[in-house]
């Protein structure tokens, strides 16, 4: 699904190197989890593969279905199948939701050469998906991510992914901000989204998350690099005893 | 004094190719009194303070320049809307193309014909909120509007009326120069919708002066028409008695010329102002709001709110006033002018001013000139949205805070809907 090899990345505007030779590859149907210290380059990772201005790529390449990804444009890589659950979403004041929503759906499907949706049908499908995150229709309608609390945030970027029902999801600390409540929900949406056609790859500081969405791969990513992979139990021991032991480890 | 002599032989030529109408007696006075206003001000100049962000000679010189009609296959505007239809052709009213012009809680009549009387309503008002409002700041066009203004409606409120009244210009000659003047008077506890839309002529004088008695309400939405070579200069004067409303909005597409004046004096207690615009343009565009709001009672609130996207060397220029009066205490005056810039071409000049003789106000301002938001773009983007389109949405988005001052849900649709079909259009 997705293969990230050797990705090295610089900033723009100022000399700095962030990502300095990533190696991910996420198969479909699987859950990969990164975890890593602040600033280790996990939220770079997710803005290179989706198609953020400010960054260089120096070195490697990242695919998604055999698809070059860092030739495409931000909208051609959603396209593709590409989606990025924001760490921060962004504030659009005087665009409702509900207008961005379908904007986004159609424009997909008719890159894809699919039929548009009729108005009815999307509301059909909003207020279903809608309804099992628990967002209410005065969230619909409400301008973009505005005066959204931290977790109705996140709980808009599930529901955009629900919507859009990409092949590879990425989710940026979408667990920060949350209830104990408004997790299990956001994991529940995810977690219906889990099948056999579709990759995830979690980025997360704690353990909890990966309680409700079950990963199948830990990363652990630091100072721009993936510098260690294994099992479900790797969350667990960073959880116990932090980073120091495994960067020790790998140093 | 080369500078005002210079400038007065440039007013007497170009009034040697003008006639004041003929009229009736109180007509003919108040034509002959803005005439000597004109004559005493002169013609403005690029060097008149309030002339720096935008060149007045074409609207100087003696004939309009050429302006094409533009021909699109699109809906006209407030189609569909329960209104009352007024149509000029290049400034001259048409009977044919208008509504019967009758109305309950209502009267309208023809400038024409009610400067053929001898006394009438309007004396009050024709030319006299022209001439209070030229103080401090000089408006040379309004006078000459009030002079020369062969045309327009005079039109009296006395009751909630609730179907719009909707004046219409066409523009069908290429060089028409053409001369409007309004008045309108909402009396006590009355209330009016007022539409217009049209491009009007290639080159566009128009006034409206209008009067808001005691606990009247005045709602206006104006669209100006999208001719991309057409000119305008437009003033409104309005004088807003105690708990009066008034509520304006302009958006405008397109126009190499275009200034508009808005001219409030509140003078009743408790009175409300708000003036609002939203302009697009994109390459030979000039577009410029000239507001000045004076607060002359108490507790009274204004609200200026325009906003201007410009694009491919397009310019945009703001001079907005807040004027406090002394004793004008408990004034709520509030002032935002933004632009947003899409490329390094284009310009928004701005100059807000705040004039505060009382002490117990509440007066802000801002202005700002900004590109486009990138975190919000790349969001649209990551989610499948072309940029063009991202685009568009952000730039309607920028406008919103202006189009949501017109209070009337349907007319903020059809305003929102026409700017999104201009933009959709564009894109191809
Ligand atoms: N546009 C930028 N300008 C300056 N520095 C940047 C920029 N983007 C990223 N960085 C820097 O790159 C490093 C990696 O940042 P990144 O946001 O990817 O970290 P992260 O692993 O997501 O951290 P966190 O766990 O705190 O979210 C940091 O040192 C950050 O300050
Ligand atoms: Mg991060």
């Amino acid at each position: 699904m997705l293969e990230i090899k050797g990705l090295k990345v610089k900033l723009e505007e100022e000399d700095k190197q962030i990502l300095k030779g990533v190696d991910l590859k996420v198969e479909a149907g699987k859950v990969h989890a990164i975890m890593g210290p602040n600033g280790s380059g996990k939220s770079t990772l997710s803005y290179v593969l989706s198609g953020k201005d400010g960054y260089e790529v120096t070195g490697g390449e990242a695919s998604l279905e055999g698809e070059d990804l860092l030739e495409m444009e931000p909208e051609e890589r959603a396209a593709a199948g590409m989606f990025l659950a924001f760490q921060y979403p962004v504030e659009i004041p005087g665009v409702g939701n509900m207008t961005f929503l379908r904007t986004a759906v159609n424009a997909q499907r008719k890159a894809r050469g699919e039929e548009e949706m009729s108005a009815a049908e999307f509301l059909k499908e909003v207020r279903a998906k809608a309804k099992s995150l628990k967002i209410d229709a005065d969230m619909l309608k409400r301008p973009v991510n505005v005066g959204f609390s931290g977790g109705e945030k996140k709980r808009n970027e599930i529901l955009q992914m629900a919507l859009l029902e990409p092949k590879m999801c990425i989710l940026d600390e979408t667990d920060s901000g949350l209830d104990v409540d408004a997790m299990k929900l956001v994991s529940e949406g995810v977690n219906a989204l889990r099948d056999a056609g579709r990759g995830f790859l979690v980025i997360t500081h704690y353990q909890r998350l990966l309680d409700h969405i079950k990963p199948d791969v830990v990363h652990i990513m630091a100072d721009g690099r993936i510098v260690k992979t294994g099992g479900p139990e790797l969350a667990l021991e960073v959880e116990q005893n932090g980073y120091a032991d495994i960067l020790a480890e790998v140093a | 004094m080369a500078v005002a002599q210079r400038k007065q032989e440039a007013t007497e030529a170009r009034l040697s190719a003008m006639a004041v109408p003929e009229g009736g007696a109180w007509i003919t006075e108040a034509r002959g009194a803005a005439l000597a206003r004109l004559r005493e001000m002169g013609l403005p100049e690029r060097r008149d303070e309030y002339w720096r962000f935008t060149r007045p000679d074409t609207l100087n010189q003696h004939e309009a320049p050429v302006a094409d009609t533009l021909d699109t296959q699109e809906a006209p505007l407030f189609d569909g809307f329960e209104r009352i239809k007024v149509v000029f052709v290049d400034g001259v009213f048409d009977a044919d193309l208008s509504d019967d012009l009758s109305g309950e809680g209502l009267s309208i009549e023809r400038l024409a014909e009610a400067a053929q009387s001898d006394i009438h309503w309007a004396r009050d008002v024709y030319g006299m909120l022209e001439a209070a409002g030229q103080d401090p700041v000089q408006r040379p066009f309004a006078a000459m509007n009030s002079a020369f203004a062969t045309d327009g409606v005079v039109i009296r409120v006395t009751g909630k009326v609730e179907r719009p009244v909707s004046l219409i210009y066409k523009h069908a000659s290429d060089v028409s120069d053409a001369i409007l003047h309004h008045v309108i008077r909402v009396e006590e506890g009355a209330e009016l919708t007022l539409l217009e839309n049209g491009p009007a002529a290639a080159r566009f004088n128009k006034l409206m002066e209008i009067d808001v008695a005691d606990t009247g309400a005045f709602h206006h939405v104006r669209a100006q028409g999208r001719d991309h070579e057409r000119r305008a200069v437009t003033h409104m004067f309005a004088r807003l008695g105690t708990e009066s409303v008034f509520k304006s909005f302009t958006t405008t597409v397109n126009g190499v010329l275009t200034r508009n004046e808005c001219v409030i004096e509140l003078t009743g207690d408790d009175a409300i102002a708000h003036v609002a615009g939203a302009a697009l343009g994109d390459g030979d565009f000039h577009h410029d709001d000239t507001v000045f709001i004076t607060h002359d009672a108490v507790n009274c609130e204004s609200r200026q709110v325009f906003k201007k996207v410009l694009r491919n060397g397009a310019t945009g220029v703001f001079q907005g006033k807040i004027l406090v009066k002394p004793g004008a205490q408990k004034t709520d005056g509030y002032q935002i002018s933004q632009s947003l810039l899409l490329d390094d071409d284009s310009q928004f000049l701005a100059k807000p001013e705040l004039e505060i003789y009382a002490d117990d106000v509440a007066c802000s301002h801002g202005s700002t000139s900004g590109a486009i938001d990138e975190d919000a773009l790349f969001y649209l983007r990551a989610r499948g949205i072309p940029k063009d389109i991202a685009t568009d949405l952000l730039t309607l988005s920028f406008l919103a805070e202006a189009v949501e001052e017109i209070e009337r849900e349907d007319l903020r649709d059809e305003i929102i809907g026409r700017l999104e079909g201009w933009l959709e259009r564009r894109r191809g």
